[in-house]
């Protein structure tokens, strides 16, 4: 069974050994034992003028370039150039996207930097240098994935892949003369010198591999496999056990419920009577107004006490009561009023029946207890009182060097 | 064996005595500032000469054969590392003057130095400056032994040898540069810290002792001492090598400045914006185009790599850069305002030149360019198939 699917798997990927070969030269191959005899026959052969033949050898020899004296490559220039793209290219792409579209601030940074930049920019600049040298070099004018390469297949390119060193000599060349070749080839050493010829199919017919159909189909194939593949891990496999063991800890999680409690609430409040810190509990409480023991406020009369008053009072009493204290906010006009903190009641209450006020409410106006700590707490008072007489100056309240009405 | 004409020695004498002159001078006239560039001068001095060993090794661990040919470049350029022991001396009298967490009262008062008391203390401070010297001397005396030993009995267990010390060397060199960059360097500054530190002194130096080795047997070459062994293809190695380093320190000193800047930490950015601000900053952009953009484009092209004229003055530009690079890490510590260069900062820069040439001519006069025992001798020079060379 498993011998039969080694046999179709070798016949699939070897239909080409099959293939016709036609009475056209293709080119002659000459096999080598050494590296030094397959440079001095290149040596030779670069001397004796032939143009279109190469050297195939399993790894590289020191010294080849200069014997079939090949001319430095301009693929250097390419890839330099297709790196500078993928510069210019990331760096257009991260001021588009940091700079203009998106702008999202990351730290206090500047939405568009070049340090951060140049991580990512070095990056595109390797990968599409590579990646377009690669595209252009190997599939664009190698024609690679090639599959259908005259010396493929032949007794040189096996022996030439792994244990021997070869020279080919193609037909094409303008001294190209079989017998000369041959002879040529066989004084200059060779073990084995051969002929290879052409496949029956014209090569020029045949389409650029990378647009076959089955190549197509297996880039495809396996572009719609890895993201398959993906959807399905991401999407269904990270939740199933055991997967899910990180994501479903045990551990309780805002906002989760728990079997621990019998209202299956996990975030419980705090204990009955727990008081928050920086904050000490009020005796009068829900209490009346005539209950209330009076003391004195014990904030200071100091600038910063009637700055912090004043803008606690700005935050949290304006709204309603308005920023002169006149009842005047825009609530004005609702039923109940916020009342003015200008009338007498208020005027001849202590500071501590204000005070009573702030952290009980009164009819519709809620405790501040929570969002005003003590201190702050007798700051606004301070500052009702210094609203109180503003809006109710007597002419004694005037510095004596200025004009009085 | 060729010597080495005797205006070269002449030359180099009178650089060495006008540095000593000049720095002697510059102690008088203004002793903290002469200590700032003594201890640049000093560290230059280990970059290349430690690096130098440092390139011996790689040779001998990496079983190169392409380098054999001019290996003894290197090695003369590390016999600067016997005179460490003099050299470090003056170190020890500048404690004071250049390291704040020397003062008592400063530690007295700042946690920060008391932590870091029990490293940055003058005791410990001395006995590691000098063990590292001891250290390297221990490596360069049996690698360089066995070396020039074998030119005379051409064994072969000299080389197996000398892989091994090489192997044993990688760690040291990695180690002691690290603790010499952070105590020399780093400590000036004793509340910032970076712990790439070390990797960027290392990278410095090797830009610094490949570009002293490049610049050495191009010239060498041209002169008719290393004549056949070292053709264009050597050329281009040594120059990819070098450029490849180059990019490296690059790599490096981005990744510095990039993690400082990004956690915006006023502990570590301080020290970035002393070199940020004023005549420092033109200094920083300076740094960034001497030492990496302009020999990135230059060396980039392959034709240049070969280039010869092209090669010595890349060399050059770059032992001018690492020398910007000490000076630009170790002098803002002195002055935070604005940076400033006179016959103080030349001395050293004298000195350096003519200390190691004359180093490099004690070697050369006494000693053959080429390691003609070596075993890989054979297979470099015939690697380009020129069997009618003769080794000189």
């Amino acid at each position: 069974m498993l011998k039969k699917l080694k046999e179709k798997f070798v016949e699939i990927n070897s239909d080409l050994r099959l293939e016709e070969r036609s009475n056209e030269i293709y080119g002659v191959t000459a096999i080598f034992e050494t590296p030094d005899s397959v440079i001095e026959a290149a040596k030779k052969i670069a001397d004796s003028g032939y143009e279109q033949w190469d050297v195939n050898t399993p790894f590289p020899i020191h010294g080849m370039d200069d014997a079939m004296k090949l001319k430095p490559t301009k693929l250097g220039y390419a890839t330099f150039i297709f790196g500078s793209i993928g510069t210019l290219s990331a760096l257009a792409m991260i001021a588009y996207m940091s700079g203009f579209d998106y702008k999202n601030i990351i730290g206090g940074k500047p939405f568009f930097s070049l340090p951060p930049s140049i991580p990512i920019t070095f990056e595109l600049t390797i990968l599409l240098a590579a990646l377009f040298t690669i595209i252009f070099t190997l599939i664009i004018f190698n024609k690679l994935p090639k599959i259908n390469h005259p010396l493929m297949d032949t007794e040189y390119m096996r022996r030439v892949s792994s244990e021997a060193f070869g020279i080919f000599i193609s037909a094409e060349d303008k001294k190209f003369n079989p017998d000369e070749v041959i002879g040529l080839l066989k004084s200059l050493g060779s073990s084995n010198v051969s002929l290879v010829y052409k496949f029956t199919i014209d090569e020029e017919k045949i389409q650029m591999p990378i647009f076959k159909p089955a190549f197509l189909g297996i880039l495809a194939g396996t572009a719609i496999l890895t993201a398959a593949v993906t959807y399905i891990v991401l999407n269904y496999v990270i939740y199933t056990t055991p997967f899910d063991w990180m994501t479903n800890q045990q551990k309780l999680n805002p906002q989760k419920m728990s079997p621990l409690f019998a209202d299956g609430f996990g975030m419980r409040m705090p204990v009955e009577g727990t008081v928050a810190r920086g904050f000490k509990p009020y005796e009068f409480l829900g209490k009346p107004d005539s209950s209330i023991k009076i003391v004195s406020n014990p904030m200071p009369y100091a600038k910063e006490v009637f700055e912090l008053g004043k803008k606690k009072y700005e935050t949290y009493c304006s709204p309603c009561h308005g920023n002169y204290g006149k009842g005047d906010s825009r609530l004005n006009g609702q039923f109940p009023n916020p009342p003015t903190l200008h009338s007498d009641k208020v005027r001849n209450w202590k500071d501590a029946n204000i005070y009573h006020v702030i952290v009980n409410g009164q009819n519709i106006m809620p405790s501040y207890a929570k969002q005003i700590n003590e201190n702050e707490r007798w700051a606004i008072v301070h500052y009702i009182r210094a609203l109180q007489r503003s809006q109710n100056a007597l002419d004694s309240y005037m510095p004596d060097d200025s004009n009085k009405k | 064996m060729k010597k080495l004409p005797g205006k070269f020695g002449t030359i180099a004498a009178l650089l060495l005595v006008a540095g000593v002159v000049l720095i002697a001078l510059g102690f008088i006239a203004d002793r903290q500032r002469a200590f700032f560039n003594y201890i640049i001068m000093y560290s230059f001095i280990v970059s290349i000469a430690v690096g130098s060993l440092g390139i011996v090794a790689l040779e001998y661990m990496t079983d190169a054969q392409w380098s054999t040919p001019f290996r003894r470049v290197s090695e003369f350029l590390s016999f600067g590392i016997p005179f460490l022991l003099l050299l470090a001396i003056p170190i020890v009298f500048g404690i004071h003057d250049l390291y704040h967490w020397a003062h008592k009262e400063a530690v007295e008062a700042d946690p920060i130095l008391q932590g870091k008391a029990p490293y940055l203390n003058e005791g410990f401070f001395i006995i590691r400056l000098f063990a590292m010297i001891v250290l390297w001397l221990i490596f360069y005396v049996f690698i360089i032994r066995n070396s020039e030993k074998q030119d005379k009995t051409k064994e072969y267990n000299l080389l197996t040898r000398n892989v091994k010390l090489s192997i044993g060397f990688a760690p040291v060199l990695i180690i002691s540069m690290t603790v010499t960059a952070i105590d020399l360097i780093m400590s000036l500054e004793p509340h910032w810290f970076s712990t790439i530190f070390g990797v960027y002194y290392f990278a410095g130096s090797a830009v610094a002792a490949l570009s002293a080795m490049v610049f050495m047997s191009v010239s060498l070459k041209e002169n008719g001492y290393l004549a056949a062994q070292l053709t264009d293809k050597q050329f281009h190695s040594m120059s990819t090598l070098l450029f490849g380093m180059n990019v490296f320190w690059a790599y490096i000193a981005f990744s510095q400045f990039l993690l400082i800047w990004y956690a915006d930490i006023p502990e570590e950015t301080f020290w970035l914006h002393h070199r940020m601000h004023g005549s420092w900053g033109f200094i920083s952009l300076a740094l960034l185009f001497i030492h990496f953009v302009i020999p990135f484009l230059i060396l980039l092209p392959g034709r240049m790599k070969e280039n010869r004229f092209t090669l010595k003055i890349m060399a050059v530009w770059l032992l001018f850069a690492h020398f910007l690079d000490l000076y630009w890490l170790v002098m803002p510590n002195l002055n935070k305002e604005s940076a400033f260069f006179s016959w103080n900062e030349l001395g050293s820069f004298l000195f350096i030149i003519g200390f190691f040439m004359l180093v490099y001519k004690f070697k050369a006069d006494r000693t053959n360019l080429t390691p003609i025992g070596d075993p890989k001798i054979e297979t470099a020079v015939g690697l380009h198939l020129h069997p009618d060379i003769s080794i000189d």
